[in-house]
């Protein structure tokens, strides 16, 4: 079964993101890790005033700009230069990990390599190449209220990455609240993994297939909405 | 007789550092937000041995030098030309490319201490701080824990992390004065004004020097007292126009570009995104 879904359509990075970013609420802050999740910056809801916090110490920056138009003095935590924006204030690196492992920070968006079932999170070592980052993701993990990964649903081998036990090194046990892949979207919660949302095209029996532990549908499991 | 931190010359500046010393290099990872010309002028003095403690191990200055950043040499001067013998470090190695210091780590060349960045910031802090160490939750149930006390506090459990204190520490700041007071610039504050003073001597790298009393003391960010030695950037950047030779650092930037180009598209499309 699992070899006639490699075909199938799945969402791009920038669909997920953009259904990362209907998570965030109006007034949250929010920290938004390398890759997917820092797209998600470009997609925040009409009408929604949010917070971007980022570890560099800064919080209340814009979008992200237009390659090589930007002040290398404001960037995001990837680097990436963005737009200055009212109400925008600058720290040091000790303030910015107090707001994270402080509890200031309503979510935290990351990637991850492998989620399992109860919510522990594998992202730092870099599975082919044996070494990792920890960089600010054990402080996020920790210290987020909500946490929200976006990833691939499987390896490029078409492997689970959703899995009842991590098998690489994990960043921190029990902290992920929701898992958002490109075809389906998960809840993690006290009963297991639920099934919320599916990517167009796909069944949840598709999805279960590409999910090592069981997933339990919500009864009102559907398509994946994007705004 | 009028205080006086500043010295005349990166070299001098660095002059009493000998091999075997352990330095705090400050900001965050991106070239703009550390000492660039103190790594510079550490790398030509030829000291070896060094244990390092800083966020990134550096990218390599082809990175840079895409950016156009006046400066471009990072962390990777010391990691390439084999200075550094035990990195004290928060993210060493790039998802995007293998870099320099992750070959030699493979290779056996390097020892490292990975350490969470939010406790890599505290346990410089408590340094500076005069502190024994802090208890921080962060780590637990992870491999960070290992060996660690561990402590419960109104019923959460914390790991004893111990200062990391270090014989100098340099830092870049946008502005200094003569006795030592710093202001940064943006998002290259990062991890500058957490090191200042937590080591024997402090040296900042300024883009400029005001006189006395230039500073407003309600937004200097770094009292004077926890910086030794001030020395100032050249006023230009030297005319550099290095041909960019670096595979990676090439095909990292174009999918980046390429990225944040459909992103801005993406957004454009669905009414999200105005400029």
């Amino acid at each position: 079964m699992t070899d006639n879904l490699q075909g199938k359509q799945r969402l791009d990075r920038q669909i997920i993101a953009l259904r990362v970013a209907k998570e965030f609420q109006d007034g949250e802050v929010v920290n938004l890790g390398a890759g997917i999740p820092m797209l998600a910056s470009n997609f925040i809801p009409a009408g929604r005033e949010v917070v971007f916090h980022a570890e560099n110490g800064v919080l209340g920056f814009g979008e992200v700009t237009l390659p090589g138009e930007g002040d290398l003095d404001l960037v995001n935590a990837g680097g990436q230069t963005v737009h200055a924006q009212p109400g925008m204030c600058f720290f040091g690196h000790d303030e910015s990990f107090a707001i994270i492992r402080g509890g200031h920070l309503d979510t935290s968006v990351m990637g991850a390599y492998q989620v399992s079932e109860k919510g522990d999170l594998a992202n730092y070592m870099i599975p082919e190449r044996e070494v990792g980052t920890i960089g600010g993701a054990m402080d996020l993990a920790f210290g987020a209220k909500k946490l929200i990964i976006a990833m691939n649903h499987t390896t490029k081998e078409g492997e689970p990455r959703i899995v009842k036990k991590c098998s690489y090194l994990i960043t921190a046990p029990k902290c992920v609240d929701l898992i958002v892949t490109d075809i389906a979207v998960i809840e993690v919660t006290d009963r297991g993994l639920v099934l919320k949302e599916v990517a167009p095209g796909w069944t949840s029996e598709e999805v279960q297939s590409l999910t090592e532990p069981t997933l339990i549908v919500d009864p009102d499991c559907h398509d994946i909405e994007l705004m | 007789m009028p205080i006086n931190k500043i010295v005349a010359s990166f070299d001098q500046a660095v002059a009493d550092i000998e091999d075997g010393a352990v330095i705090m290099v400050g900001g965050f990872g991106t070239v703009v937000s550390i000492p660039s010309l103190l790594l510079e002028a550490i790398y030509r003095k030829g000291v070896k041995n060094l244990t390092t403690v800083s966020n990134t191990s550096g990218f390599g200055a082809d990175v840079w030098r895409m950016q156009e950043a006046p400066f471009p040499e990072d962390m990777d001067i010391l990691v390439r030309n084999e200075r550094i013998k035990k990195a004290i470090v928060s993210a060493p190695v790039s998802a995007l490319y293998v870099n320099n210091f992750e070959k030699l780590l493979r290779a056996g060349k390097i020892e490292i201490e990975m350490v969470p960045q939010g406790t890599l910031a505290e346990r410089v802090r408590a340094a500076k701080a005069g502190l024994g160490g802090v208890y921080v939750p962060v780590g637990i149930g992870t491999v960070i824990e290992e060996g660690k006390e561990k402590k419960v506090i109104d019923g959460r459990e914390y790991l004893l992390e111990l200062p990391i204190k270090a014989d100098f520490a340099l830092i870049h700041a946008r502005k200094g004065d003569r006795w030592g007071n710093l202001v940064y610039r943006g998002t290259s504050r990062t991890f500058n004004p957490t090191m200042a003073g937590a080591a024997r001597v402090t040296i900042a790298e300024v883009d400029e020097i005001v006189e006395l009393g230039e500073l407003d003391p309600e937004t200097i960010v770094t009292p004077g007292v926890y910086v030794d030695r001030v020395v100032a950037r050249p006023k230009i950047a030297p005319a550099e126009e290095a041909e960019i030779t670096d595979a990676r650092a090439i095909e990292s930037r174009r999918r980046y570009e390429a990225e944040i180009e459909d992103s801005i598209k993406a957004a454009k499309e669905r009414g999200l995104r105005h400029d």
